[in-house]
C-alpha cells in the first residue's frame, strides 16, 4: 500500500490554486481593485462633494488618501463586500458538486471534515484578500487622485496619519469580523446545495432581508441580533474617540452566528450523501 | 432572553439530530419570558398621599402660607428614610413626580412640595429666603417626623435626605445649614452665591464691580412673574430686581438680599454629607458655583462629591437615569449606610456617537479626590501683541456665546456646528493662540491669564479650540465677564471639562460684547495685551471608565461556541484497528433506501478476488451506481458493509487511496486543463508525485496537445478518457470503471479493453460496470447481475452464460425471471 497520509491531502497550496484560476475570482478582484479608480474618476468629473445635510463620509471623500479608502469602503461594506464574500464562500463546495469533481476528491480519499476546512480556509483567505483588497487600492488610487493628508473625521476634526493608519487596520479588521456571518452563511448554503448561484444568492438574499428587517424600528432592541445591525459599526472609529461598544456587539453577533452555521456546515456535510 | 431567540432560529436547523438542544432551548426561552414577565408586571405600585400643609413664615413667624404637597409612600411597609424633594424655578411638585416615585419604589417615604409663591401653594417668592422658604421647608421636615412611614433618628428627627436641581437644590443647602435634622442632601445645578450668579466678575469675585448677566436674569425673574409685573415675587424682592435690571449694576442692599438667599453665607453651618451636581452646560450657575460649595462644606469635615454632568441650564443631555441613579446611590448610603458612596469627583465626557443607535456615548471620569478648579496647573505660551478692540455704539451687534438652549450644541464640542455659530464681532475682539499642543489637552478646571487692559468697561474671556485647518470651537460656549479698570488683571476662564486635540492650538479671546450680559451703550476702545502664560489646569488622575459593555457580548459568543461543539462532536466516527486481508472487495447484505422510500440496494452480497476483471450487470435502476457511489464512501449505506482489502469503508476511510473510480461520468475542473487537472487531483490525494505513474495514465487518456487545453473545451470522449486516466493514477489495486467506453471510438474501445484486461493481469482487480453485455463478455472474467437493487446472478462469465448461449440471452433470461 501506497503511503496515504491524511494530514497531506488537499493542501491549501493545492485548494488556493485550483480555485485562483477560475474567471469568477479574477472578476471579482478586478472589479474590486478597479473600483477605486472609477470612485476617484467619478470625483474628478463631479467636482469636490457638496457639503449640506447631513455630515457623512462622502464629504470629505476627496480629503485625501485615507479619507477616499474609508469612503469607498463605506459605499462597499454594505453590499459589494457582502457579495464578494458569499461568492468566495458560498461557490467553494457547491460548484465542485456542480462539477461532479467533488466525488473524486472525496473519493481520492480526502476525508469531508478535512475536505471542508481546506476549502474553507482558502475560501476565507480569499474573502479576506478580497476585503482587504478594496481599501488597499483605495489608498493607491486615493494618493494618486487626493494625495496623502491626515484623516478628516465627517464631524469634524481630524486624526494625524500614523494614528489613522492604526485606526484604518481597526476598520478594516472589524469590517472582515462582520462579514464572518456572511460567510458562514454562504458556507452552509454551499454543502448543502449543488448550484453555486443557489449558495451566494441565498446568502446575498439573507442578508437583504436582514437589512430590511433593521430598517423596522419597531423591533426595537431586537435588531441587535440581525447579523447585519453592526455592519457599520466601524463607524465608530472615525471619532475622536474610538467607540468600541458597537463593534463589539457587532463582533458578538457576527462571531455566534458564524461559530452554529460553521457548526451545521461541518455537520450536515458528514452525514450527507453525495449524489452529485 | 434575546439571545435565546435568535439562537433558536440556528438551533431549529440542526435537525433532528438536535431536537434535545432545541428543547432545551425551549425550556430557557420559555423560563426567561416567566422571569421577565415578573419583572415588568411587577413593578410596584407607589401609594400617594396628596394634602395641604400648613405652614407659618415671614421674618416675624406671621404669615400663614398653604403649601401644596404630595408624599409618597415608601414600598416595603417598614418605617423608611424620608427624602425631601424640591422643584426648579418657575416649576412645581409635579415636576419631580417620576423622580419620587422612583425613590419610592427603591424604600424612600418621598414628600414633594410646590414652594411658596409656585403651583399651587399660596404665599410669594421670597427666592429661597431664611426667614421664608427655609421655615416652611424646617415644618415639613416636623410634618415627617410625625408619619408612621418615615424611620426617626430622634423623636421628631427623621432620618432625612433633601435633593432638587436649581432652586431645589439651593433649599437643600439652606435647610441643611439651618436644620441639624438634614442628614444628607444631592443639590444639583444650583448657586452657591446669588449674587456671584447674577453679576459674575472672572477677576475679583466682586459682584459690586460684576457685569449683569441680563438675559438669564430677566428669564429668571419673569418666570417667577407671569405676567405682570411683579407677579408672585415678594414686592420688596420685585423692587430691588427692577432697580438692577434698570441700572445693569447692583446696589448693595440687592447684593445683601441675595446673599441672604445664598448658601455662601451659611456653608460653614453645612456639616452633612454632600452630593453636588452641576452641569457642563450652564452659564446661569456655571461650575465654580459648586467648587465654591464643595469646598466650604468640606472644610467642616463633611464628605463632598462633586460631579459634572453633560446638562445644565443651557441645556444638554439631561442624563436622568445617571443624575437618578447617583443621587440614589448616595442616599443609600448615607441613609441607609449602604455600601459604595458616589465617588469624590465624576466628570461626564460626551465620547461621541454610537453609530447604531445614533446616540452620544457619555465616558464617566472618576478619580478619588476633589481637585478643585486649579490643579496641576500647566503653562502654555500665548503669541499675538497688544491689540486694539472697540465697543460697538449702542453695544450691538454683539458676539454669542452661552445663551439657554444651547448647551445641547456644546456637549457636542461644537463639532456639529454648534460651534460655529460663536459668531465674534470683528474688530470687538483679540485673539491670542497658544502654539499647536505637542499632546492632547485635557483641561479640567478653571484656566486663568494675567492681562493688561486700559479703558473702562466690560469684558469677557473665552478659549477657542483651533484646529489644524483653521476651524474654530468656542469651548463649552461660556465666556467669563470682567470689567476692564486699567492696568494689570488676573481672569479665571469658566471652569469646564473641555478636550482640546493634538496640533490643535488654544486661543484665547477677549470681547467687548455678549449678548447674555448687559455691556454699554457708549462706544470705547480697548488696548489689551498679555502679560502672563495661559495657566491650564489638569487632573490627571480623572479616569474615564470604558463604556461598560453588556454581558451578551461575552456571553452570547460562548453559548453559541458550545452550541457548535453540540452540533460537531456527537455521531463521529471511533474506529477500531482492522486486519489487512487479500480480497479486493467484500460486499455483505447492502442496503440502502432513499429518504423518498426507493430501495436502491437490497441485501446485496458478493466477493471479487484478486485478478478478476468483474463484470457489474444490471438494467437501469438495477442499483449499480448506488452501490459504486457506496464503494467510493459517499453513500451511507443503511446496513451491511463494504470491505476492501478487509477494511471497512466509510467517508474518507484511508483504504480508497487503493481504489481508482470513474463512476458516473468524468468531474473535472473546465477552467483548468486536462493536464493541470490530473497534476492537482494527484497532489490532493497529498501521495509522493513518483507514484503517480502519469506517463502511463496519460498514454491511456490519449490527448495529445489537447492535453494543456482547458477541460472546458474537450469532447465527451475526450473527457471520458482523461477521467479513466484520473482513475488509473497511482495505478491503484482495486479500479472500478462505470460505462468506461461511452463515448469512445471502435479502436478507442479495443484498446480500452486490452488496457483492462492487462490491468488485471498484472495481479490487480478491476470492476467494470456497463450495459454493453458484449463488452462485458470479451473483457470480464467474472459478473454480478443486478436488478432491483438484488444480486440475481453472480460467477464467472462462462458459468453465467452456460454453454454456448451469449450472455446478452442468458442476461435477459436471468433478468426476466426475476422480474
Amino acid at each position: 500500500m501506497s503511503v496515504y497520509d491524511v494530514r497531506r491531502t488537499l493542501p491549501l497550496r493545492v485548494e488556493a490554486v485550483r480555485q485562483f484560476r477560475r474567471r469568477r475570482t479574477l472578476v471579482a478582484f478586478g472589479i474590486l481593485l478597479v473600483l477605486p479608480w472609477v470612485l476617484v474618476a467619478a470625483f474628478k468629473l463631479g467636482g469636490d462633494p457638496s457639503r449640506d445635510g447631513v455630515p457623512g463620509l462622502v464629504d470629505v471623500a476627496t480629503a485625501g488618501a485615507l479619507n477616499f479608502a474609508l469612503f469607498a469602503l463605506f459605499v462597499s461594506t454594505g453590499f459589494l463586500l457582502v457579495v464578494a464574500v458569499a461568492l468566495f464562500c458560498g461557490d467553494t463546495v457547491a460548484s465542485e458538486a456542480g462539477w461532479s469533481s467533488l466525488r473524486y476528491l472525496l473519493a481520492a480519499p480526502v476525508p469531508r471534515a478535512r475536505l471542508l476546512r481546506q476549502k474553507l480556509i482558502v475560501a476565507l483567505s480569499y474573502a479576506v484578500l478580497a476585503v482587504v483588497s478594496l481599501p488597499l487600492m483605495s489608498l493607491v488610487a486615493g494618493t494618486a487622485g487626493f494625495g496623502w493628508d491626515e484623516v478628516h473625521l465627517p464631524t469634524g476634526g481630524t486624526v494625524p496619519v500614523d494614528t489613522a493608519l492604526g485606526r484604518m487596520a481597526i476598520v478594516v479588521g472589524y469590517a472582515l469580523v462582520s462579514q464572518l456571518v456572511v460567510a458562514a452563511l454562504a458556507f452552509l448554503l454551499s454543502v448543502t446545495t449543488d448550484s453555486p448561484l443557489g449558495a451566494v444568492g441565498g446568502a446575498v438574499g439573507l442578508v437583504i432581508v436582514s437589512n430590511i428587517l433593521d430598517a423596522v424600528t419597531a423591533l426595537g432592541s431586537a435588531r441587535d441580533f440581525l447579523p447585519t445591525h453592526w455592519m457599520y459599526a466601524w463607524m465608530d472609529v472615525l471619532q475622536p474617540e474610538v467607540q468600541w461598544t458597537g463593534m463589539a456587539k457587532g463582533a458578538a453577533v457576527s462571531i455566534s452566528y458564524a461559530a452554529v452555521l460553521f457548526a451545521l456546515a461541518f455537520r450536515r456535510f458528514r452525514t450527507r450523501d453525495i449524489v452529485s | 432572553m434575546r439571545p435565546g431567540g435568535a439562537l433558536r432560529a440556528r438551533w431549529g436547523r440542526t435537525g433532528r439530530s438536535a431536537r434535545w438542544a432545541a428543547a432545551g432551548t425551549a425550556v430557557a426561552l420559555a423560563a426567561g419570558a416567566v422571569a421577565w414577565g415578573v419583572a415588568a408586571g411587577g413593578a410596584p405600585r407607589v401609594r400617594t398621599l396628596d394634602q395641604r400643609i400648613a405652614v407659618v413664615d415671614g421674618p416675624h413667624d406671621d404669615q400663614r402660607v398653604s403649601l401644596d404637597t404630595t408624599f409618597y409612600k415608601p414600598v416595603g411597609g417598614r418605617r423608611a428614610p424620608a427624602v425631601l424633594l424640591g422643584h426648579g424655578f418657575g416649576g412645581s411638585k409635579a415636576d419631580v413626580d417620576r423622580q419620587a416615585r422612583d425613590l419610592a419604589r427603591a424604600g424612600y417615604a418621598v414628600l414633594a412640595w410646590s414652594a411658596r409663591g409656585f403651583g399651587r401653594s399660596t404665599g410669594e417668592i421670597a427666592l429661597d429666603s431664611p426667614d421664608y422658604e427655609v421655615k416652611d421647608t424646617r415644618q415639613l421636615v416636623d410634618w415627617l417626623a410625625r408619619r408612621p412611614e418615615v424611620r426617626l433618628d430622634a423623636p421628631g428627627d427623621p432620618r432625612l435626605g433633601i435633593a432638587g436641581a436649581s432652586y431645589g437644590g439651593a433649599i437643600a443647602l439652606l435647610t441643611a445649614a439651618y436644620d441639624r435634622r438634614v442628614d444628607a442632601i444631592a443639590p444639583m445645578i444650583t448657586w452657591n452665591d446669588l449674587a456671584d450668579a447674577l453679576f459674575p466678575d472672572a477677576a475679583a469675585a466682586n459682584p459690586s464691580n460684576g457685569v449683569f448677566k441680563k438675559l438669564w436674569a430677566g428669564l429668571f425673574f419673569t418666570s417667577g412673574a407671569g405676567r405682570t409685573a411683579c407677579g408672585r415675587f415678594l414686592p420688596s424682592l420685585c423692587a430691588m430686581y427692577q432697580e438692577i435690571a434698570e441700572k445693569g449694576r447692583p446696589t448693595d442692599a440687592a447684593i445683601a438680599t441675595l446673599r441672604r438667599s445664598s448658601p455662601s453665607t451659611v456653608a460653614d453651618r453645612i456639616k452633612v454629607p454632600t452630593l453636588l451636581v452641576q452641569g457642563q452646560a450652564d452659564s446661569l450657575f456655571p461650575l465654580d458655583h459648586a467648587d465654591a460649595t464643595a469646598r466650604a462644606i468640606a472644610r467642616n469635615g463633611a464628605p463632598v462629591s462633586v460631579v459634572w454632568y453633560q446638562g445644565g441650564h443651557d441645556g444638554g443631555d439631561p442624563e436622568s437615569d445617571r443624575i437618578d441613579d447617583l443621587v440614589l446611590g448616595f442616599f443609600d448610603a448615607r441613609l441607609k449606610g449602604a455600601d459604595g458612596a458616589a465617588p469624590r469627583f465624576m466628570v461626564t465626557r460626551a465620547g461621541g456617537l454610537d453609530s447604531s443607535t445614533q446616540r452620544v456615548v457619555v465616558d464617566e471620569a472618576t478619580s478619588r479626590t476633589y481637585p478643585g478648579l486649579s490643579n496641576d496647573r500647566q503653562p502654555l505660551a500665548l503669541s499675538g501683541g497688544p491689540q486694539t478692540i472697540y465697543n460697538p455704539p449702542g453695544g450691538s451687534p454683539t458676539a454669542i456665546s452661552a445663551l439657554p438652549g444651547l448647551g445641547a450644541l456644546s456637549s457636542l464640542g461644537g463639532g456639529l456646528g454648534g460651534g460655529r455659530l460663536a459668531a465674534e464681532q470683528p474688530g470687538q475682539f483679540a485673539a491670542f493662540d497658544t502654539a499647536p499642543l505637542a499632546r492632547p489637552l485635557q483641561l479640567t478646571g478653571a484656566a486663568s491669564v494675567t492681562l493688561r487692559t486700559d479703558g473702562d468697561g466690560p469684558l469677557f474671556a473665552k478659549l477657542y479650540d483651533v484646529a489644524p485647518g483653521g476651524g474654530t470651537t468656542l469651548a463649552r460656549r461660556l465666556a467669563a465677564p470682567f470689567r476692564a479698570s486699567g492696568g494689570q488683571v488676573t481672569v479665571e476662564l469658566p471652569a469646564m471639562d473641555y478636550h482640546f486635540d493634538q496640533g490643535h492650538r488654544v486661543r484665547l479671546v477677549i470681547a467687548t460684547t455678549d449678548m447674555g450680559f448687559a455691556t454699554p451703550a457708549k462706544p470705547a476702545s480697548y488696548n489689551v495685551r498679555v502679560v502672563s502664560p495661559l495657566s491650564v489646569p489638569t487632573v490627571p488622575s480623572l479616569k474615564a471608565a470604558p463604556t461598560p459593555i453588556p454581558g451578551w457580548v461575552w456571553g452570547l459568543p460562548l453559548v453559541a461556541v458550545a452550541l457548535a461543539l453540540a452540533i460537531v462532536l456527537p455521531g463521529r466516527l471511533r474506529r477500531g484497528p482492522e486486519e489487512d486481508s487479500d480480497v479486493p472487495l467484500e460486499i455483505v447484505g447492502l442496503t440502502k433506501a432513499y429518504k423518498n422510500g426507493h430501495l436502491a440496494v437490497a441485501d446485496l452480497s458478493f466477493r471479487v478476488e484478486k485478478g478478476q476483471v468483474l463484470g457489474l450487470l444490471g438494467p437501469n435502476g438495477a442499483g449499480k451506481t448506488t452501490t459504486l457511489r457506496m464503494l467510493m464512501g459517499l453513500i451511507h449505506p443503511d446496513s451491511g458493509e463494504i470491505r476492501i482489502f478487509g477494511h471497512r469503508v466509510y467517508p474518507g476511510a484511508a483504504v480508497l487511496a487503493r481504489l481508482g473510480s470513474f463512476v458516473e461520468g468524468p468531474g473535472f475542473l473546465p477552467h483548468l486543463t486536462g493536464r493541470d487537472n490530473l497534476d492537482l487531483y494527484w497532489r490532493a490525494t497529498g501521495r509522493p508525485s513518483d507514484e503517480a505513474h502519469l506517463d502511463e495514465a496519460l498514454q491511456i487518456a490519449d490527448l495529445g496537445s489537447a492535453l494543456d487545453r482547458p477541460v472546458r473545451t474537450y469532447s465527451q470522449g475526450m473527457r471520458q478518457r482523461l477521467a479513466i486516466a484520473q482513475a488509473m493514477l497511482g495505478l491503484p489495486d482495486l479500479l472500478v470503471l462505470d460505462e468506461p467506453t461511452n463515448g469512445l471510438d471502435p479502436p478507442q474501445i479495443r484498446e480500452m479493453r486490452e488496457v483492462l484486461v492487462r490491468y488485471a493481469a498484472a495481479g490487480r482487480t478491476v470492476i467494470v460496470s456497463s450495459h454493453l453485455l458484449a463488452e462485458v463478455e470479451q473483457t470480464c472474467t467474472h459478473a454480478v447481475v443486478m436488478a432491483r437493487g438484488r444480486r440475481v446472478a453472480a460467477g464467472p462469465v462462462a458459468e453465467i452464460t452456460g454453454a454456448g448461449r451469449r450472455l446478452e440471452d442468458a442476461f435477459l433470461e436471468i433478468i426476466g425471471e426475476s422480474s
